[in-house]
């Protein structure tokens, strides 16, 4: 702050406690003329007007809250001087996570002389949870997911950061996978599940296939063949000539439509065979997929949660589909 | 002396003088020295302008009343840091006409919503809030599916940002300050936007928030 505007704040501030006061002892006197408690010499209705002084605890709470801005102003400060305390809320002038990691740090150091409130919240936390979150951190996920504590934690912070796509008993919806059945995009072991948590998974997309199809009889063959491979009754002609283009799916799905996990691949295509269907397994539904094409997203979390959080949730996800 | 407060308290427009000199006090003290303070005009390093897109998904927010039940502002207490991220500062703000900060959580806080659900989410969120948080109390924008944008003033919107934003703008390696729009992107606007859904403006609004302090 310039020091114009420094002078400022300290002029009209401490300018209007003083007036406050010299106002209260001017009003306090008795200019009238005439004693206390007489008649001041104007009636109306029969209503007189009396010389009285302000009543005493009115004129002493205003004395005390002139008194009280002077202690707030000497703790908490004014202008840039920052007060006896040192006080702040935040740090506010920060402009990038760096700096303001590295005023924090600054600033927990009670040699600084600034107290920043936020920050002393944070190491407070940190110092009691600490300890909790490093214990789970340490042991491995399988171990946390036969722990009944550790699965509480991770339910918690699944139903907070998870159950809005997944839903809070992580069965899913349509387009937001179940994560209670043993049916995964990207793998269902220990390990995959925090990668998949920490650094979010983007599928490949599955393009529009209308055109490459040859239009819409061509959606329907291939969907006919697709909704046969879980064992359903379709019309068996057009299953055979969606056979014979399901070898254009083959490349993600595999030959057998068992998808790209089964063969190794990286790509999260689903399986077509274990009528497990995440958009839907009606013939609209599945039509609309082949149609249009699909794509899902999974957002990282590391930077939002950290990985110790992502840790527990994994181990909870990982035992959801566990017996 | 005698009884001169007489004066004040027979005159009705002194008096009317005397007491708005004596509330703006509070605001001369309080809010002016904010106008010249060097960290609330200065942008943070990473703040990038709306895209054209954005933009008209940031009027979308105006306009369905957003910011009545949304706010965008996280307070700097463990509790919100924790759920939201790390608390805003002045100088994600910088270039905001109007801020949206709201003073109401009926929802979420939103100011760094951004890339912390799918694109496919909010088009189901929406569309039909219950189909994916049960317990929602928000209203459905299904509307947001079928309205398209023209475009006809998005042009306009950036070019007025370049204004409003004038002196507080990132600067160049020689201390120019760089305009948030340049008149290419003013002239391309309506052709970045035109025949876009407004949910399409409105999502890619809303994963721009919160990224310059991640």
């Amino acid at each position: 702050m310039s020091s114009f505007w420094n002078i400022w704040i300290w002029v009209l501030s401490l300018g209007t406690l003083i007036g406050c006061f010299l106002l209260l002892r001017w009003c306090s006197k008795n200019f009238a003329g005439v004693k206390e408690g007489e008649s001041m010499g104007h009636s109306f209705d029969g209503i007189e007007e009396l010389n009285n002084p302000l009543p005493k605890w009115w004129s002493t709470f205003f004395l005390l809250t002139i008194v009280w801005a002077f202690g707030y102003i000497a703790l908490y400060g004014l202008g840039s001087w920052t007060g006896l305390l040192g006080w702040k809320s935040s740090n506010q002038g920060i402009l990038n996570l760096a700096e303001s990691r590295a005023k924090t740090l600054e600033y927990l150091n009670k040699d600084s002389g600034v107290l920043v409130q936020y920050d002393r919240e944070v190491a407070a936390a940190d110092a009691k949870y600490g300890p909790i979150f490093d214990a789970y951190a340490a042991r491995s996920i399988e171990d946390l997911a036969t722990d009944g504590e550790a699965l509480k934690v991770g339910q918690r912070l699944f139903i907070q950061n998870c159950s809005q796509c997944h839903g809070s008993d992580a069965h899913g919806t349509t387009g937001f996978p179940n994560l209670a059945d043993k049916d995964w995009l990207y793998g269902g072991s220990p390990e995959t599940i925090k990668e998949t948590i920490m650094n979010g998974r983007k599928a490949s997309g599955m393009m529009a296939w209308e055109g490459a199809l040859g239009g819409e009889q061509g959606v329907k063959e291939v969907a006919a063949y697709v909704i046969s491979l879980s064992g359903r009754s379709v019309d068996p002609d057009l299953a055979k000539a969606g056979k014979g283009k399901f070898a254009l799916c083959a490349g993600c799905h595999g030959s057998e439509g068992q998808g790209s996990l089964a063969l190794g691949l990286p790509m999260g295509a689903p399986n077509l065979t274990d009528n497990i269907w995440l958009y839907g397994g009606s013939k609209r539904a599945i039509e609309e997929s082949i149609r249009y094409g699909r794509a899902g997203v999974m957002p990282p979390w590391k930077d939002i949660l950290g990985e110790e959080k992502v840790h527990l949730i994994s181990a909870y996800v990982y035992s959801l589909s566990q017996d | 002396m005698k009884n001169s407060h007489e004066i004040v308290e027979k005159n009705v427009g002194l008096f009317f003088l005397f007491t708005v000199f004596a509330i703006s006090i509070g605001g001369l003290v309080e809010i002016t020295p904010l106008f010249f303070q060097k960290e609330l005009s200065t942008p943070v390093d990473n703040l990038k302008p709306y895209t054209a897109l954005q933009m008209e998904g940031r009027d979308i927010y105006i306009r369905e009343g957003c910011n009545n039940c949304h706010s965008q502002m996280i307070r700097p207490f463990r509790a919100e840091t924790e759920r939201y991220g790390h608390y805003s500062v002045a100088g994600e703000h910088v270039w905001e006409h109007p801020f949206l900060w709201g003073s109401k959580r009926t929802g979420p806080d939103l100011a760094r919503v951004g890339g912390r659900y799918s694109d496919d989410w909010h088009i189901a969120h929406l569309t039909d809030p219950r189909s994916v948080v049960p317990e929602s109390n928000m209203p459905a924008y299904n509307w947001l599916n079928t309205n398209t944008l023209d475009g006809e003033l998005t042009g306009k919107k950036l070019d007025t940002f370049n204004f409003l934003t004038r002196n507080r703008t990132h600067k160049d390696e020689n201390g120019k300050a760089i305009p948030l729009y340049t008149q290419a992107e003013i002239d391309g606007a309506k052709d970045a936007v035109k025949g876009k859904t407004e949910m399409s403006a409105l999502i890619a609004y809303l994963q721009s928030l919160g990224h310059a302090l991640k």
